[in-house]
């Protein structure tokens, strides 16, 4: 690991000012996943901003029913939430299926948005790999690319991102608010992930002097029907092959509403919006499951190791669409 | 079934006062407590840190090395590559008699070449002040090479295998009768072909050496599974007599046959010291201990087997490729357990190779069995149900009275006991053979069932024995403890053998100033030791009565040991009188009373080498030696996503005594821990583009976790072996053959699908 | 460099280091307190775990100057006044461990699981999260899942965490009277352990 300038910032606005004056400089938070990479000279930060005594820890509910989360709120404090645990279930489950229980301690939520890919040319300095090093191809095409992207990649980048907690993010439409001495914006998560087209190193919508301060849950009543299902390799402490994030609401046989997400899939939590449509006021029954299933995945392709993934994909958002309509709520 | 009673009577002598008991590890507060210093963990004053650059190519000769930016960094001390490195001496040539030129891990002479042989290969070691000077520096070291063509893709390569040669320790081939012939002519038979990928060790603790020179004396904390070794490969790498090295290792971080050779972080930390005139420290980076310490071979292997309408086998062929590096690195022996497991009509089997620009293969838990038992057991399931018969009627119908291959008798073999046993406690007879007939909730679950097998070895031990008057007695042996229970197994022994309390007696052991022990390896270390053990304490006792004997005081006067009893610190007629060992020294004035058994002078080294060659070649002759056992799984399926987990195990095994029943059941079911990572989710991927390991980390090669594994029960015959000391037979290795095997079968009870390539992950089930 | 103050099993440390040096090169390269283990450096097995404030965390993927202020408790400050923590000598009994390397952070990592269950946080086999979750067998091999034990004594070191744990419940509903569902469990387990034991 390089030597750096470490600073430590007491309040948002000295934090701001120092990252805008050093476009070089890194935040960190739990550092989880900035150390590991800065250990493997993956990133190169000249200077460390340390945030974590930052007043961005509450977690509160919102004038109209949502929850706001501070960006420095540990994963392990938010999935043990009350509200969250009741109201929003598939976000503590999909927390829960993240890393270790030491590793969600340390990690923040406005880390976890921002973690990068565990592609093995990415990790690798040998490897070709455009994200770290722009223009030096991907070893991955030709390579190890089981646990790759079968949605959204391009010539350029199938790494997928790694998140549990930010594909529950997209199916509650939640919103990441962003700050930087320009000032505040806020971005629907689903936007705050970029596919990689020809640019994969650029990963989010967030600008090199922007801090994650928080993330908005709005009021979800479908929510609280909701599970997170993670398929992989071992039965803990792995990353997910395939995951789905779902909510799901029936009235009268009929599915009055449905939130679907995909991990695993691509560069970014995939949003399910097809298979949404399709089972809106669809008969909620496996058979509609199916037809929707296929239709989000209908676009999907396979490289030489992650094909399976494509139907993995379809039977998970089956098989858990299908546990919520039995078994119910993960609550 | 023809099954015999489970559980024979013990044999006199098969357990004693405490040999069999499940007593406290000696250890335990130690390792509880954070007190128990690994080889990384010694302080020195002045103590620098090293760290290494690998190579990026598989094969070439490097053209530049740029190191003034590593140089430049502050704390930096020396940047040694080829072309300031000193001289080393190349590695030993390899010889059956002189077991230590086996020690070399790879014959390639650190940074005394410019030539690259694998991809990670070392180039460079940064010493610095600290830690983190020395990996960041080690980031900064430019190399340009040469590339050469290189064959590095196993699978490739695999039409170009060459047939192994036969040597003393191992046989390339053997047959019995024309198995082709007879496979042609079967009824009923499979074909099959398995493959399995490289494995890795993955001990928790990461190679770590610290070296201290002081003038041309050597001090090394090193985790090893082989002191000796070690001190002699370095003496020869280094050109100074063996006499002036020592090799430190009381703890090792679990080492699973990862740490018998000796690897390039060792020497490079010697020759770091040397360099720089400090105590130099390198704990390899995890990523370090996968591109320079060998990993298990991958495999392809050919299984076939033909039986009559009556479920006897008329053919059984095995035949198996694996890896060698061009550097270094040895044949598997993948076909061991097929030549011994089946009363089959006729026996083929055939181990070739291929030789590889990698790094070189090494041995890994039951090398050769773990993944051999897996081809053979998986292939006589498939043959039990094409015969409509269950998998372990089929197997009882094809066990040997002999050796199947050469009739040789069996020492001890009581695997049809061992199935009875375990397939009792399993509950096996509750199992429908129809796959995918049995269910709980969504799940679909399998049970399955396979063979294990391990042979047993035993090798040269020197021990001595001291009885103090104080009561007190120490046993010094260089032997290793990487957690099997060492100590504790031979503190148990001796006090049972002496007759004094448990608390008595303190092992030492892990330092190469000790009587040379044996290594770790094999599944020998726990008999070599204790047959010396068994002979110095024997040797104590006489000396004890015959300088009672001397005293007129003495009751024991006129005695003869074998009317004796060792008991209560002393030896005693029945029900007489008798005399405690520290009466017995404090009335004839001496402070303690020492033997012991072998010797470590030049003489005395080759005299105990030749006796173990004699007895091993003896004992080859004679019979057959092996542990064995039946593993039993049950395993749930996801069906809609084919996600294996294993949900209950039962292994039974015939391991003869068992000396701590505590200790011994951490290995076994350690062995099967680790057989069910192989079985669902381990493997290294090297690329085959250019030969690179590409998840050279814990996060991405997927050991078993806490979750992974369910409530494991052990248990075994504990009928003792009689042609071993106690009779005990080791326990280290045979945990893990046949479990891949068995959970492969019961995937296959659970879902109807044969997966014969290693790890069952759920694509291919899907 | 940077000035580091930690509070290391109650004693304050001060440390003049570079801000890149992990926690737990800190602790093992600059405090001599080796005790925790280094296995990965990747935040991939645990063998790191430490308590920060009573929470366990990887000690190798921080830096040490983050957690100035902060009150580390490692292995080595695990016993109190002269006695072993319940968990060590459970450890023993139990036999949940074999080379011993992954041991430390196999009981810190417990020690943080333990109060964490306490506190009643869930996890990902819990199977109705808004209630309050058992520590069943399951549920202490899915907590512990952070910590790799390659030699596989994970079958004592479950036993011995549920062994403690149903002492304590025990101890519990002694205290108060009340019996609570966890203590009929972790007597169910202890039956087990027990006889597994025979």
């Amino acid at each position: 690991m390089k030597d750096f300038a470490y600073v430590r910032a007491g309040d948002v606005t000295t934090a701001l000012r120092a990252i805008a004056a050093e476009p070089g400089a890194a935040f960190i938070g739990g550092g989880t996943n900035l150390v590991d990479l800065m250990r493997q000279d993956i990133e190169r930060p000249g200077t460390v901003i340390d945030i974590t005594t930052l007043p961005l820890d509450e977690i509160e509910e919102t004038a109209d029913g949502g929850v706001r989360v501070g960006a420095l709120v540990r994963n392990s404090h938010l999935a043990a939430h009350p509200l969250i645990r009741t109201r929003y279930p598939v976000l503590s489950q999909a927390i829960l299926t993240g890393a270790s229980a030491q590793l969600r301690n340390m990690a923040t939520v406005g880390g976890n948005l921002l973690q990068r890919t565990r592609c093995l040319y990415f990790y690798d300095g040998a490897a070709a790999c455009n994200k770290r090093r722009p223009g030096s191809g991907c070893d991955a095409l030709e390579g190890f690319n089981r646990n790759h992207a079968i949605l959204g990649a391009s010539d350029a980048c199938v790494a997928t991102h790694p998140s549990d907690m930010c594909v529950a993010l997209a199916a509650l439409d939640a919103t990441v608010e962003v700050e930087s001495v320009r000032g505040t914006r806020r971005i629907p998560l689903v936007d705050f992930h970029r596919l990689p087209g020809d640019t994969p190193d650029v990963e989010t919508a967030i600008a090199a002097d922007e801090l994650v301060t928080a993330v908005e849950l709005p009021a979800s009543p479908i929510a609280v029907n909701s599970r997170y299902r993670k398929v992989r390799d071992r039965a803990s402490y792995a990353f997910a092959l395939v995951s789905v994030a779902a909510a799901l609401e029936v009235r009268d046989g009929t599915v009055a509403g449905v939130r679907l997400a995909l991990g695993g899939v691509a560069a970014k939590p995939w949003r399910a919006r097809e298979a949404e449509r399709i089972l809106l006021d669809a008969p909620a029954t496996e058979e509609s499951f199916r037809r929707a299933a296929a239709a989000e995945l209908a676009s999907a392709t396979g490289l030489s190791q992650n094909a399976f993934k494509i139907e993995l994909a379809r039977r998970a958002i089956v098989a858990t669409l299908s546990r919520l309509l039995t078994d119910g709520s993960a609550a | 079934m023809t099954l015999t009673q489970a559980q024979s009577p013990p044999r006199p002598g098969a357990s004693g006062r405490l040999v069999g008991k499940p007593i406290d590890r000696v250890d335990g507060g130690a390792k509880t407590s954070g007190a128990a210093r690994y080889a990384a963990e010694y302080p020195y004053p002045g103590l620098a840190y090293a760290a290494l650059v690998h190579s990026t190519v598989a094969r070439g000769r490097i053209t530049g090395i740029e190191t003034a930016g590593a140089a430049a960094v502050p704390g930096v001390l020396a940047v040694i590559t080829h072309e300031n490195a000193p001289a080393m001496k190349p590695a030993p040539p390899m010889s059956v008699l002189n077991l230590s030129s086996l020690a070399t891990g790879t014959r390639v002479n650190y940074l005394n070449t410019d030539e690259v042989h694998w991809n990670g290969q070392p180039v460079a070691v940064v010493v610095a002040e600290t830690q983190d000077a020395a990996l960041h520096a080690a980031t900064l070291v430019r190399v340009t090479y040469e590339e050469f063509a290189a064959t590095v893709g196993f699978t490739a390569e695999e039409p170009n295998a060459k047939p192994q040669k036969s040597d003393m320790l191992q046989s390339g081939s053997a047959s019995k009768g024309d198995a082709e012939a007879a496979l042609a002519a079967a009824p009923v038979s499979v074909d099959l072909r398995f493959t399995t990928p490289q494995h890795n060790h993955n001990a928790i603790e990461p190679h770590a050496t610290t070296a201290v020179w002081d003038g041309d004396r050597l001090t090394v904390h090193e985790g090893t599974q082989n002191v000796a070794w070690v001190r002699d490969h370095l003496a020869a790498r280094f050109g100074i007599p063996a006499g002036s090295i020592r090799v430190i290792s009381p703890y090792v971080g679990g080492a699973f046959g990862g740490k018998t050779m000796v690897w390039a972080g060792t020497i490079l930390t010697v020759l770091a010291a040397r360099v720089t005139g400090r105590p130099v420290r390198m704990m390899l980076t995890r990523e370090g201990v996968y591109r320079t310490v060998g990993g298990r071979t991958p495999s392809a292997q050919r299984v076939a087997l033909g039986a009559g309408a009556d479920g006897r086998l008329t053919s059984l062929i095995h035949t198996s490729v694996t890896q060698v590096g061009r550097v270094g690195g040895g044949p598997e022996q993948v076909t061991s357990q097929s030549r011994h497991l089946y009363d089959a009509g006729a026996i083929l089997v055939r181990q070739s190779l291929v030789e590889l620009d990698t790094l070189s293969n090494t041995i890994m838990r039951a090398p050769g069995e773990s993944i051999g038992t897996f081809a053979l057991e998986a292939a006589v399931d498939e043959l039990a149900y094409k015969l409509d018969l269950d998998p372990i009627e089929f197997r009882m119908r094809n066990e040997p009275e002999r050796n199947p291959i050469d009739g040789k008798r069996f020492a001890h073999r009581m695997l049809r006991e061992a199935y009875a046993l375990g397939a009792e406690r399993f509950g096996w007879s509750a199992r429908t053979p129809e796959p995918g007939s049995m269910r709980d909730g969504r799940w679909l679950v399998g049970m399955g069932v396979a063979s294990a097998y391990h042979p047993s070895w035993q090798l040269p031990a020197n021990v001595t024995v001291r009885l103090s008057a104080d009561g007190t007695v120490l046993v010094r042996c260089g032997f290793h403890e990487m957690g099997m229970g060492g100590a504790t197994a031979q503190a148990q022994i001796a006090a049972d053998a002496l007759g004094v309390p448990f608390e008595a007696v303190r092992v030492e052991y892990g330092d190469s100033v000790l009587p040379t022990g044996p290594g770790a390896g094999g599944s020998g270390q726990t008999a070599s030791v204790a047959a010396s053990l068994l002979t110095a304490c024997e040797k104590l006792k006489r000396s004890m009565l015959a300088l009672a004997r001397r005293s007129s005081g003495s009751p024991l006067r006129g005695r003869r040991l074998n009317g004796l009893r060792a008991r209560d610190g002393g030896l005693w007629t029945e029900p007489g009188p008798g005399e405690t060992y520290a009466a017995i020294l404090a009335r004839a004035g001496r402070p303690h009373l020492e033997v012991a058994v072998g010797s470590d002078t030049r003489v005395g080294a080759m005299v105990g080498q030749a006796r173990f060659m004699a007895k091993f070649l003896r004992d080859r002759r004679r019979w057959m030696k092996a542990a064995c056992g039946a593993q039993f799984c049950e395993v749930r399926v996801d069906p809609d996503t084919g996600e294996v987990r294993v949900s209950r195990w039962v292994g039974a095994f015939d391991v003869g005594t068992v000396i701590n029943a505590k200790t011994a059941a951490a290995q076994l079911r350690g062995g099967i821990v680790m057989g069910i990572g192989m079985a669902l989710s381990e493997e290294t991927l090297v690329d085959p583009r250019n030969g690179r390991i590409m998840n050279p980390g814990l996060g991405e090669y997927h050991v078993p976790v806490h979750a992974d594994i369910p409530p494991i029960d052990v248990c075994y015959l504990g009928d003792p072996d009689p042609t071993m000391p106690l009779g005990l037979i080791g326990v280290g290795e045979v945990g893990i053959t046949g479990v891949a095997a068995a959970i492969a079968n019961a995937v296959h009870h659970a879902t109807g699908r044969r997966v014969r390539d290693l790890p069952i992950t759920l694509d291919k089930l899907l | 460099m940077v000035d580091v103050q930690l509070r290391v099993n109650g004693t304050i440390e001060t440390l003049d280091l570079r801000p890149r040096v992990s926690l737990l090169d800190a602790l093992r390269e600059h405090l001599g307190l080796t005790g925790t283990k280094k296995g990965c450096d990747q935040g991939a097995c645990g063998a790191c775990t430490v308590l920060v404030d009573g929470e366990r965390i990887n000690s190798c993927l921080t830096l040490a100057v983050q957690y100035t202020g902060r009150s580390i408790t490692t292995i080595e400050g695990v016993a109190g006044g002269g006695e072993p923590h319940p968990l060590q000598t459970a450890f023993i009994r139990n036999d949940g461990f074999q080379c011993g390397y992954c041991t430390s952070g196999q009981i810190c990592s417990a020690i943080g699981m333990l109060a964490e269950h306490a506190a009643g946080a869930p996890s990902a086999v819990t199977e109705h999260l808004a209630s309050r979750a058992e520590l069943t067998d399951v549920e202490i091999r899915e907590r512990m899942s952070g910590n790799l034990c390659r030699c596989g004594a994970y079958n004592g070191i479950a036993d011995a965490i549920g062994e403690v744990a149903a002492a304590a419940a025990v101890q519990e509903v002694t205290e108060t009277g009340a019996v609570r569902r966890g203590s009929a469990a972790g007597a169910a387990r202890q039956a087990t352990t027990a006889e597994a034991a025979r």
